[in-house]
């Protein structure tokens, strides 16, 4: 009783702070929604890069950031899912049935490298998923129903309702959609039972599985839900560049994504985003300097780790 | 046979190339305290570890109410009603008192039946239920270890395995932590119980082990225990 002032307190702030949240995110929607009613094709082009990355990120968030785990080869699965729509679809199937396809590969790919690995502890983990990343692209490379080292050219541009997407304001609206639905499956996820069995395992995997709780399977469940998110995005990713080649998805790809998550702080949702964001746009913002835009984003990530090792936007801590 | 909560038949546990256990039998009746005693690197927590699934015994059989758990994966086992409370406390130190105990309910289904359990342990624990909201890492060392046992009676165990609960504990604190231990006892719950202060544990348990790198030398009734002259010299330091 005696802290019921308190807790009523703490209530309303809540429901407070609850209230300016979704103001600031309904707003923050409509100006991206309206965006490209404004600005030319090149802002759109960024924003579209930019939200497929964050995509990404979300996907290697649930990895890396949920369950704890280390992926080093994350490009791996958004290949396997670009490569199963390129080629289904080079078949004569319908764009949208590659979907499932695509996503059903893609999980399929996380069960063949998770299962005989999620035993390694995690730098040993690491190593595997490097390696696997680069066994995807050069098998890729090699084989003739991807197209070799050419990769394959004039992936057809899909329809929908009659409506053909094919500007870049079509693709903007399309990954647009597509961030909002990651969020919201990360969001559901994050809070479900398998949510939480991932955040005890993260914090200690021998107490969690002194409590009934099975860290293999759970950790297969990570991987599996984020190579998912991978396939989506590689699927739209095909149809968007219409060309695909084995060079879109080496390490330096997987490293991109890996700097989203990390940089923005792992296991939050606003922290992949933010990471993602930021990723893409400096090296847009600054592209008038030239190579040394580089050299300079190099700088100012090691300032960033040093002085916020737990990201921009890091999960709640004690 | 019926009457036995927990049996062990010649288990041996490897670490690596160490020889850990030794074939280790014991018997724990159901609704008693059984106590394990022995000094640092006798085998203690190994064989909690062998029976809770942790790590493989390489030998022995080990049957938990009439079934043999030995193969068993260590998340099987709690399901079965098998839980442990390991050393050191293992409490999630970044969650707050009531998510270590939603944890603790984790392979319960049924969320009333989770509340339930939750306020069965406030009731028990009434410290934790005013600190419910507060991080687990800034509680004592006696409210950590009551909340790693909450955690453990949010399943209803048949049968605890208790690792050294008085470790790094002031003697007040310990003495409550006995209290509880009996008090959970009464209501039910067969304990095994490992411990290196050797007298409170003997004051507990009814029946105990002694275990010596990795082989069980002596075993008997407590009273006896606490009467022979060989524990009192080495454990009791009398």
């Amino acid at each position: 009783m005696v802290n019921s002032v308190g807790f009523k307190d703490r209530v309303t702030e809540t429901i407070k702070g609850k209230k300016t949240r979704v103001l600031f995110l309904s707003l923050l929607v409509i100006i991206v929604a309206l965006l490209p009613l404004g600005v030319n094709n090149y802002i759109e082009e960024v924003m579209t890069n930019t939200f497929f990355y964050i995509i990404l990120a979300l996907g290697l968030n649930i990895v890396i950031g949920y369950a704890g785990l280390v992926d080093l080869g994350y490009a791996a699965f958004f290949a396997v899912g670009a490569y199963t729509t390129g080629i289904l679809m080079r078949y004569g199937l319908n764009f949208w049935l590659t979907i499932p396809i695509a996503v059903i590969f893609c999980v399929i790919a996380g069960i063949i490298i998770g299962g005989p690995t999620l035993r390694l502890r995690s730098d040993y983990l690491a190593i595997v998923t490097l390696g696997f990343g680069e066994i995807t692209r050069i098998t890729a490379r090699n084989l003739k129903v991807t197209g070799g080292a050419s990769g394959l050219v004039g992936i057809q541009r899909p329809t929908i309702f009659g409506h053909k997407l094919y500007q870049i304001t079509d693709f903007y609206y399309t990954f647009f959609i597509l961030v909002i639905l990651a969020i919201i499956v990360s969001l559901r996820i994050y809070h479900s039972r398998l949510g939480r069995a991932w955040q005890y395992i993260r914090e200690d995997e021998d107490a969690a599985e002194a409590m009934g709780i099975d860290p293999v399977k759970t950790k297969l469940y990570a991987y599996m839900i984020g190579a998912a998110f991978g396939g989506v995005a590689g699927a739209f990713f095909a149809v968007k560049m219409t060309a695909i080649s084995p060079e879109t998805f080496a390490f330096t790809q997987s490293a991109m994504i890996l700097l989203a998550v990390i940089l923005g702080g792992m296991g939050k949702i606003p922290g992949a985003i933010l990471g993602a964001v930021f990723l893409v746009f400096f090296p847009e913002i600054f592209r008038e300097i030239g190579q040394m835009r580089m050299l300079l984003f190099g700088i100012l990530l090691v300032i960033i780790m040093v002085f916020r090792p737990q990201g921009l936007w890091p999960e709640r801590k004690s | 046979m019926n009457d036995l909560a927990l049996v062990l038949q010649n288990v041996e546990t490897f670490y690596g190339k160490i020889h850990a256990l030794k074939g280790v039998s014991l018997e724990v009746p159901k609704g008693k305290i059984v106590t394990l005693l022995g000094s640092n690197g006798a085998g203690k927590t190994t064989t909690l570890k062998t029976i809770s699934g942790l790590i493989q015994a390489s030998a022995g059989k080990i049957e938990f109410y009439g079934r043999d758990i030995s193969k068993e994966k260590a998340h099987k086992i709690v399901s079965m009603g098998l839980i442990h409370v390991p050393e050191g406390r293992r409490i999630f130190k970044d969650l707050a008192v009531k998510e270590n105990l939603e944890l603790g309910g984790f392979t319960l289904k049924d969320e009333s039946l989770r509340r339930k359990r939750i306020e069965h342990v406030f009731e028990m624990f009434p410290r934790l239920k005013d600190r419910q909201k507060q991080i687990g890492g800034t509680l004592s060392g006696g409210e950590q270890q009551m909340l790693a046992i909450g955690r453990a009676m949010m399943t209803d165990p048949k049968l605890l395995l208790l690792d050294e609960p008085s470790m790094g504990l002031a003697p007040l604190i310990v003495q409550d932590i006995m209290r509880i231990i009996k008090q959970l006892n009464s209501e039910g719950t067969t304990i095994l119980l490992v411990e290196q202060n050797a007298k409170i544990a003997l004051k507990l348990a009814d029946y105990g082990y002694v275990l010596e790198t990795g082989e069980l030398v002596m075993e008997g009734d407590s009273t006896e225990l606490r009467q022979d002259e060989r524990i009192t010299k080495a454990y009791l330091g009398e």
